[in-house]
């Protein structure tokens, strides 16, 4: 088990044959992700990856020839929602998109076509997600993860590594490890993450690291309150960080005040989340929560 | 990104929502000359003198007066060009005024509250009115939330003109003054949608005296990620109203922010800096800054981060703090080292490697000679870097 992806997840690349996408293509690949095609327009018939990956001019021809299930797109910011949309209408079931710097009306309506096509996304501007031993998608370093049965889903990259990183060197291993994004309008929030979490047979406790802005982290809450069985340890950044600096008026409205490190380390609590006030206590906290299951 | 008032009526002017319209002097001896114009051209005795800063809370501040004259816009605008404007958005320090917009005055008997921005939580555009214009909207939406009225747009669909009526019977408008607020509101989400606005406030667009719907201020947020595709709406940055540090920081692609402590730090990655940041707090210290280094830490951005990090007097110490996925550590180590040695640094540098090549990186530190404090953990790294600024 374990969520979202495994070693039967049939994977293609969009934008295979640029630098960042070769580059993570080959990393991905070493891992034993099971990559089955690349996708560059007007490419169609070369390979890629020295010759070991086909590369395709559309999505469709390349889900018609390998029967593709999954897309992880390394696609620059102009042209990265229009292959999100190109994916969707393809038939691709789950999407990764790494892609920092998308412009957020065209997420908007990206958000809405996929929530139509019954499409599930990941990102954008995300590190992406690992399950481990099985399936590497992004930009995560492989080496650092152990398998294990904790979940770790967060807002940030290298936040998620170093809490990895912690895991690991207190004995712990994980299942899946999944960066959501941090971008205003993501395809995956982290409800979601939890809900397949709390469904994974393998996943015995989450790690849960949010950050300043935002309602996510407590609607995750507050559906951990209600429903979920598993130990979840948190873990809020930006005590420090400066009020001000991103909301406008307007936007502070329609998202209400509870949007402050304080204030969703509180509700966390109250929620019966194992909150770490400091990043350092990551590690130990889950250790404690999954001894004392 | 953020704009001016004068150049953001521009925008809806253009977009065919009635104005509060001037023009905008940047130098005293302009004055004359404008108030004249701005008399002549709306026909109008008195002006409205408006200082131009990016932070709101212009007219409490003294930044904004009704002139009833020709003499009192020029003694206005004497007094409002090149003042320091002390606001509650700009902090304690204020902001110096380089331009002044000269309008003409209107005779007001109403004021709205209008709002465009996106509802994350939803993915949709919500379009806020109220009928207490002028003031602050937190406040009206925390006492009398029943006269807010607001409509959802669906970015597939767009806005619809019932949607547009809605929100003026909302406003209890009538006759024509209801006609046009309709079309104002259509158009405010054009301009909205066209310029790839994150947020559009009009606060507050009044019903004048003759029953016309216009715009008294415009304050406009837009998406940065959509900057490439609106080069009319980039050209209209004003880099004088940023910190000059910051606009630096972002020639070489790093993100920093300026705080009031005394340890700095670089770290890679937005949530590991925040978290820094955080940890530095709670081993006793205060954090100088927020820097986000991005994916490719190597040997320029660490010498242009300390650059920048070493620009604030206040900092002490400097905690470098590099998670190494794809970057590997013994990468940084030696653009650390390089860095250290070329500039000759005169403050503690605590530096933490984790990740790829991580033992590689110690080693390298260690060997070089340079007075580098070295870390195993955050924790350590914090509070080794806390002690180091405390000296």
């Amino acid at each position: 088990m374990s969520i979202l992806v495994n070693k039967n997840s049939r994977v293609i690349v969009q934008g295979i044959t640029g630098s960042e996408g070769s580059f993570h293509a080959t990393q991905m690949l070493e891992y034993g992700t099971n990559i089955v095609a690349g996708v560059t327009p007007g490419k169609g018939g070369l390979s890629a990856l020295d010759g070991a990956i086909p590369v395709y001019n559309s999505v469709e021809e390349a889900k018609e020839a390998t029967d593709a299930n999954v897309s992880i797109i390394f696609v620059p910011p102009a042209f990265a929602a229009e292959a999100i949309i190109e994916a969707s209408f393809a038939g691709i079931e789950f999407i990764v998109c790494i892609t920092e710097g998308i412009p957020v009306q065209d997420m908007v309506e990206v958000k809405k076509i996929i929530d139509l096509n019954g499409t599930r996304l990941l990102g954008p501007n995300c590190p992406g997600v690992i399950t481990v031993d099985e399936c590497k998608l992004g930009i995560m370093p492989g080496f650092i993860t152990k398998k294990g049965s904790v979940g770790v889903v967060s807002k940030s990259g290298t936040l998620t590594y170093e809490a990895i990183d912690q895991l690991v060197k207190a004995g712990l291993g994980q299942t899946t490890a999944i960066g959501i994004g941090g971008d205003p309008i993501i395809g995956t929030d982290m409800k979601t993450i939890l809900q397949l979490f709390e469904n994974d047979p393998e996943t015995d406790a989450v790690v849960l690291i949010g950050e300043i802005g935002g309602q996510m982290e407590i609607e995750a809450a507050r559906w951990v309150k209600d429903n979920m069985s598993k130990p979840v340890v948190g873990f809020i950044a930006g005590q420090t960080a400066p009020p001000g600096r991103r909301m406008g008026h307007a936007g502070a409205i329609v998202s209400g005040g509870d949007d402050t490190a304080e204030a969703k380390m509180r509700i966390l609590k109250e929620c019966g989340i194992s909150v770490c006030e400091s990043v350092a206590e990551i590690g130990a906290k889950t250790k404690l929560a999954l001894n004392n299951k | 990104m953020k704009i001016h008032e004068f150049q953001g009526k521009a925008l809806l002017k253009k977009y065919k929502v009635p104005i509060q319209d001037g023009f905008v002097i940047n130098c005293i001896e302009d004055a004359e000359a404008t108030i004249k114009k701005v008399q002549d051209t709306f026909n109008t005795e008195a002006v409205v003198v408006k200082a131009q800063i990016h932070a709101g809370g212009r007219g409490k501040g003294g930044g904004v007066k009704y002139s009833p004259n020709f003499e009192s816009a020029m003694e206005n605008s004497k007094n409002i060009l090149g003042m320091n404007l002390v606001t509650h958005q700009t902090g304690p320090t204020g902001q110096l005024v380089r331009k002044v917009y000269i309008t003409e005055a209107l005779d007001i008997k109403h004021e709205y509250y209008c709002a465009l921005t996106l509802d994350r939580a939803r993915g949709d555009h919500v379009f806020m009115v109220s009928t207490e214009g002028g003031m602050d909207i937190e406040t009206v939406a925390a006492e009398t939330p029943e006269k807010i009225s607001k409509v959802w747009i669906d970015p597939l669909i767009g806005m619809k003109s019932f949607q547009a009526r809605n929100l003026a019977y909302g406003l209890e408008l009538e006759g024509a003054a209801l006609k046009t607020a309709i079309k104002v509101f259509m158009n405010m989400y054009n301009c909205y949608h066209e310029t790839d606005a994150s947020m559009v406030e009009i606060n507050p667009l009044v019903l004048t005296e003759d029953d016309k719907i216009v715009a008294l201020d415009a304050k406009f947020n837009f998406d940065d990620n959509s900057l490439y595709r609106q080069k009319e709406i980039s050209d209209m940055q004003d880099l004088h109203e940023e910190d000059a540090t910051e606009v630096e920081a972002g020639k070489y692609n790093l993100n920093y922010i300026k705080l009031d402590g005394n340890v700095g730090c670089m770290v890679n990655g937005a949530g590991l800096a925040m978290a820094t940041m955080d940890i530095i707090k709670l081993s006793g210290g205060e954090p100088a800054n927020f820097l986000d280094v991005g994916g490719t830490a190597n040997a320029d951005t660490v010498k242009n981060g300390f650059k920048i990090i070493l620009q604030d007097q206040n900092v002490k110490a400097v905690l470098i703090n590099i998670f190494g996925g794809i970057v590997r550590c013994d990468r940084v180590a030696t653009g650390v080292i390089q860095a250290v040695k070329e500039l000759k640094l005169s403050v503690p540098v605590v530096v933490r490697l984790e990740g790829t090549n991580a033992i590689e990186a110690k080693k390298l530190l260690e060997d070089s000679g340079v007075s580098i404090i070295p870390a195993v953990s955050m924790k350590d790294a914090a509070e080794k870097v806390v002690k180091a600024a405390i000296g």
